[in-house]
């Protein structure tokens, strides 16, 4: 019957030695997480409350189902085949350990026996080389495809670590291959067959015969416990401590919306000065990175100007808690304030993410400190001056907020005078920005054309604060966010449309509402019900072949891709995606307050980017973009890359226009 | 060194300016302060001294809708001491004014008088002059830049032109700031509201103001546009076609 | 009223400065209107030879070693014993970084009421302050006896305060100039590396409306077709966008291009002295209301952005 003597040709000495070895690697790995732990622990508290079984959920499908890490084949394969084949090897091994000194030896029964024996050995066999795949890919990708996210580290030394965990796991699966390939050869069991790959090694091991293939397999065993047993204990200090980091950052991912930026956790509202002002999960974020880089391969800010890469902010912030600061300080001699001003928030990093890095909430507390210090872009400080005195970014009169409505004909409701069922939050682009007048105008126009009872704030709105507190600055966000609340609370209202997606974010996500949120409508979604439900009727079909940019407020925040989609269809006309789109689209660099930042050293502004990746689609001549923000960014790049015979820009409300 | 900053606010030109019905003020009613852009230089100049070489920076203003405000954020900036003229400033102008300040400065005996070079609603002359006068002090305007030491001060003052002027001048003065060394600093929110709960502003009546020196304004107005460009409509292809032949009419092209 | 009015001569190194012409022009304009003489006055040391240019009815010079180059102290203390000595109508100074250091400290030590930015006077004798930018006017009757006068320009043509004729010089008695507390240490000369904008008979110049530095090439490409160079308002060179060799107005250069193509200008006050006098001013400006407007011969509201590059390709090839 075919059995499993585990520990066969090992002398008793070397089995206990194991053990000892085996006790040595739980205490020094013990000790490299609970150094781990005590240092989370040092950074600020953090509530991640409730939702354990979503929480698990996540973790099994992330973990065990790699379904982020999926999203890039090659890669993808790479990590799976590592992970499955090392984890079942490792758990089979540890199975047939306890088969041996536990079941065995205390009640002399053995569960690897028969079929069943059979079965495991293959299995384990197979899953090996599943492994040995895995690696090659690895090395092949790391060594000699060389993708640009794995070189340049900030700290070289990395790049040991890379190369040592590759050795470290590809010697373990050689040597365990080697150790079962000289244990058939050796003791030849009827059963071999199904170890195919150790029995491959067996057959070129056999013309050395006994007792050579003994000693050989006692050393090789001897040392593939040691670097398995070393590789163990080297968990905790090594790039491998994601195993752990990682599933512990997926379960305590956030569950709150994303468009939730959290506040400023010191007391004063100001941001992240050093280190241990970050939150126990911000350290653990740094911790759970493994440097993959498929952050700053989807970065506008890095493919703009290099300037920012989120992987080296990540790969920085960990080493400078590694080092205990070592004299440095955090701001300036780690991440400098280039860096933190040249993101977006588009949330890219975040959403590919294989560890789920939140980059954007740390980056934000990070500028908070700037904003406290007042270390920033003139341009920017001239507009929060603006924001603080005026309302608004333009820096102009909040009485001249609604001057696009005159001549606007019936004129538009006053909703601080009389109850309307939607307030339209206009927002300070489609208000202020002169060359967006008349799209704001046509979207009143469709709004009348419509028959929608909706009026707006006039001078009582004030820019609603989005990306100034993206900007880092949380003082005038909430007394932004408290004025137009009073504003707001005055108004007899069911439903808030904006045409803004950065308005819609916070407004949807981020102002208080006392528990008693109205429904908040981005105007896409409600252009959306108008036409599902009726009350648009298109008279035209415009037969245009458009291609559509997602905001990354629209969309990787708050999930609208569809709604949009629908209405440029609805419109009669053909859309063609971009390479990038839906929760993929390239950011326009507008957001997060870039838009109010000079733009310093950038080889291709990421709307520049986004049009050519536009021009290179077959046949589509018309940008169609559902955002102020964008129309001017767009409208701007088609004309300095050259484009503007060959891409129209034009606003979502446009085509509805036309097509009514 | 003690510094100190007499400061006003102007009327916020964003806003559209009215004139009140008797014609001779601007309407009051639909007035924003907003302030003087050359004294905010000068609050942020006086910082910047004080960092280079210590010493106390002290703000003072006549009252007005938002001067505790802007006292706040000077404080939250670093000046040290808030003082706000109590009064009726209502038809106030710079010679009253100026007297008032220097009645509070001979109290305060500060080594430096640091500020705006002039407002945009200056009539009768410049708060930074006047003051000097009264207070018999050397004055320098349109100072960018300056370098203190134990009992006096080396200014750049600044030419039509460029040219720079570097000049000595000894201790106490008064310096007009045309442009701080850098731009005035942004102060979070966060830290004027830090600011508020523990810093205080002092007040100081003034009992009545001596208006003498002053002017008589007979008529305000807004200047009619007599000379108003062409305006050239069109598209921008056109628009370069007619601007082009401008070009070529004046022999340019 | 028949008093004289004085002029107070602004000269740096030997050059007089052009707002002492545009005061003559306006003295002389005043005196027509109400009568008495314009009498300019020169402070300096050895400076007799610059009274020639001055269109004045006389020229009361005071020659001191210590009124060699400008100093407050120094001028005030001559002044203050002149103007008490004679007593005239008016004296008007430049609104600028010489006449606004001594006018108001004047006004305070002799008790005479001064008049800050005034533009114009009326044919009747009343002045016109330019106020709040540019947006309003002040107008009132000017102090008796005595008034003191800073004066900006866009009022008066300077050529008009210009003459080939010398005036009859009388020197004036000097006071003991004591208690000097204020001393020149050295003239930091502007950057000369760059080319001079003021001998520049076209410019392309921009104001904050160009965004940012990258946007900065839109302007330089129609330069370099119409072979002039580029100036810029105060905003941009605070940005460190243009140097400060290029910016024009107050603070900056005073020019007088054939051609003045404003793109993106306002025209705040402080611009506008700089530029005024160019032949022919083109404003390219998106707000129809910028005051730019006012003083610009031709204007149009065509977006830069969308304006440069069509109008570089045609100058290419009209050339």
């Amino acid at each position: 019957m075919p059995i499993r003597e585990t520990f066969w040709n090992i002398p008793h000495w070397a089995e206990v030695a194991q053990y000892i070895t085996a006790l040595i690697t739980v205490i020094v790995f013990l000790y490299g997480v609970g150094h781990r732990i005590l240092r989370w622990r040092k950074g600020r508290p953090e509530k991640r409350p409730g939702n354990f079984w979503t929480r698990v959920w996540l973790v099994v499908l992330q973990v065990f189902g790699q379904r982020r890490t999926l999203d890039e084949t090659f890669p993808g394969l790479m990590h799976f085949s590592i992970f499955w084949g090392m984890f079942v090897l490792a758990i089979g091994t540890a199975f047939a350990t306890v088969d041996w000194d536990v079941t065995h030896l205390f009640f002399n029964f053995q569960i690897l026996t028969g079929w069943f024996y059979i079965i495991f050995e293959l299995t384990l066999d197979v899953l090996g080389l599943l492994v040995v795949v895995g690696l090659g890919m690895a090395v092949y990708r790391r060594y000699f495809t060389r993708p640009a996210r794995l070189q340049n580290f900030p700290v070289k030394a990395l790049e040991w670590d890379d190369m040592y965990v590759l050795i470290m796991l590809s010697f373990i699966t050689l040597s365990g291959y080697l150790t079962e390939g000289l244990r058939i050869a050796v003791t030849q069991p009827d059963w071999a067959a199904w170890s195919p790959v150790g029995n491959a090694i067996a057959t070129a091991f056999l013309s050395m015969g006994d007792p050579t293939n003994q000693t050989l397999h006692l050393t090789i065993w001897s040392l593939h416990i040691l670097t398995a047993f070393g590789v163990l204990a080297s968990i905790p200090f090594t790039k491998l401590f994601h195993m752990i980091a990682v599933p512990a950052n997926i379960y305590f991912s956030s569950t709150e919306p994303a468009g939730k930026l959290s506040a400023a956790k010191v007391e004063d509202g100001s941001g992240v000065k050093e280190w241990k002002q970050f939150t126990w999960k911000q350290l653990l974020d740094f911790e759970a990175c493994t440097r993959c880089g498929r952050c700053q391969d989807v970065c506008p800010a890095y493919a703009s100007a290099q300037v920012l890469s989120p992987r080296n902010m990540m790969v920085k912030l960990d080493e400078h808690l590694w080092e205990k600061t070592g004299g440095h300080t955090l701001h300036g001699d780690i991440v400098s304030a280039a860096e933190l001003w040249a993101c977006t928030t588009c949330r890219a990093c975040v959403q590919v993410c294989p560890a789920f890095i939140d980059h954007v909430t740390t980056f934000v507390d990070l500028r908070r400190h700037l904003v406290d210090l007042g270390s920033m872009d003139k341009m920017l400080q001239d507009t929060l001056a603006n924001l603080g005195r005026y309302g608004n970014s333009f820096g102009q009169s909040e009485r001249t907020r609604a001057k696009w409505t005159q001549g606007v004909q019936p004129a538009v409701k006053d909703a601080r005078r009389e109850s309307v069922e939607y307030l339209w939050f206009v927002g300070d682009y489609a208000s202020y920005n002169a060359t967006l007048t008349d799209i704001t105008r046509k979207t009143a126009d469709v709004f009348q054309k419509t028959g929608l009872n909706f009026g707006i704030l006039f001078d009582g709105e004030r820019n609603a604060g989005n990306d100034v507190r993206r900007v880092g600055e949380e003082g005038l966000f909430e007394m932004l966010a408290d004025r137009n609340s009073q504003a707001l609370a005055k108004c007899k209202f069911e439903t808030i449309v904006t045409t803004d997606p950065h308005t819609y974010n916070t407004l949807k996500n981020e102002y208080a509402w006392n528990g008693n949120r109205p429904n908040i409508l981005h105007y896409a979604e409600l252009l959306d019900q108008l036409i599902t439900s009726g009350q648009i009727k298109f008279s035209n079909k415009l037969g245009y072949k458009v291609t559509y940019h997602d905001p990354c407020y629209l969309g990787r925040y708050n999930g609208v891709y569809d709604a949009p989609r629908r209405v440029i269809k609805a419109t009669g006309c053909e859309l063609v995606e971009m390479p990038r789109h839906g929760d993929r689209a390239f950011c326009c660099g507008a957001g997060g307050g870039r838009i109010w930042m000079d733009e310093k050293d950038i080889k291709e502004r990421p709307s520049e980017s986004r049009i050519r990746e536009a021009v290179t689609l077959n046949g589509v001549q018309t940008f169609v973009v559902a955002c102020p923000k964008d129309l001017t960014m767009y409208r701007d790049a088609v004309k300095t890359t050259g484009n503007e015979k060959d891409m129209l820009v034009r606003d979502l409300i446009e085509l509805v226009y036309e097509a009514l | 060194m003690k510094i100190a900053v007499p400061v006003k606010f102007v009327p916020d030109l964003v806003e559209e300016l009215t004139i009140d019905p008797g014609g001779t003020a601007l309407d009051t009613s639909w007035l924003r302060l907003i302030i003087n852009e050359f004294d905010d230089h000068a609050v942020e100049q006086a910082i910047l001294l004080k960092e280079r070489v210590g010493g106390q920076v002290i703000v003072a203003m006549a009252e007005a809708e938002g001067a505790d405000d802007f006292l706040f954020a000077s404080a939250a900036k670093g000046a040290d001491q808030l003082i706000r003229l109590t009064g009726d400033f209502s038809s106030s102008n710079n010679h009253a004014l100026a007297r008032a300040l220097a009645d509070l400065l001979k109290e305060l005996k500060p080594d430096l008088i640091l500020t705006g070079v002039q407002a945009h609603n200056d009539l009768d002359g410049s708060i930074g002059p006047l003051l000097a006068e009264y207070l018999g002090l050397p004055y320098v305007g349109y100072v960018a830049g300056l370098t203190a030491a134990a009992d006096m001060v080396t200014v750049r003052k600044e030419y039509a032109g460029g040219l720079i002027a570097e000049m000595e001048v000894k201790l106490p003065a008064v310096l007009g700031i045309q442009a701080a060394e850098q731009p005035p600093r942004y102060v979070a929110y966060s830290k004027i509201r830090q600011v508020m709960s523990t810093a205080k502003i002092e007040e100081r009546a003034v009992a009545s103001l001596d208006l003498s020196g002053g002017i008589t304004i007979s008529r305000m107005f807004q200047p009619e546009v007599t000379e108003r460009a062409t305006m050239m409509g069109g598209s921008p292809e056109e628009v370069a076609d007619k601007v082009i032949e401008i070009f070529k009419e004046l022999g340019t092209l | 009223m028949d008093q004289d009015i004085f002029v107070v001569i602004e000269h740096l190194r030997g050059q007089i400065a052009d707002v002492s012409y545009v005061m003559l022009a306006g003295a002389r304009q005043l005196t027509q209107d109400t009568g008495g003489k314009v009498m300019a006055v020169l402070l300096g040391h050895n400076a007799q030879g610059l009274a020639n240019s001055l269109a004045a009815d006389g020229v009361l010079y005071i020659d001191h070693p210590a009124l060699a180059e400008f100093n407050s102290d120094a001028y005030q203390i001559a002044l203050a014993s002149m103007i008490k000595e004679r007593s005239p109508r008016l004296v008007i100074f430049g609104h600028s970084s010489i006449g606004m250091d001594i006018a108001s400290g004047l006004s305070a030590k002799l008790g005479i009421p001064v008049v800050n930015s005034c533009r114009t006077f009326t044919a009747d004798g009343k002045f016109v302050s330019q106020i709040c930018g540019g947006k309003i006017m002040a107008e009132g009757d000017l102090p008796t006896p005595t008034a003191l006068i800073t004066m900006v320009p866009g009022g008066y043509k300077s050529e008009q305060g210009q003459s080939t004729q010398s005036a009859t010089m009388t020197a004036a008695s000097t006071p003991a100039l004591d208690g000097i507390r204020i001393r020149l240490k050295q003239y930091i000369e502007p950057d000369t590396s760059d080319l001079d904008i003021a001998r520049e008979t076209m410019l392309v110049s921009v104001g904050r409306g160009i965004q940012n530095k990258d946007n900065i090439e839109l302007a330089n490409e129609l330069a370099e077709a119409l072979g002039c160079a580029v100036s810029a308002s105060r905003p941009v060179v605070d940005q460190g966008w243009m140097p400060t060799t290029r910016l024009v107005g107050k603070s900056g250069k005073r020019v007088k291009p054939k051609i003045y193509l404003a793109l993106g200008i306002s025209g705040a006050p402080e611009h506008v002295e700089g530029m005024s006098d160019s032949q022919v001013i083109i404003a390219v400006n998106t707000d129809p209301n910028a005051p730019i407007y006012n003083i610009a011969r031709y204007g149009t509201t065509v977006d830069m952005f969308d304006l440069l590059p069509v109008l570089t390709d045609k100058i290419k090839q009209a050339r």
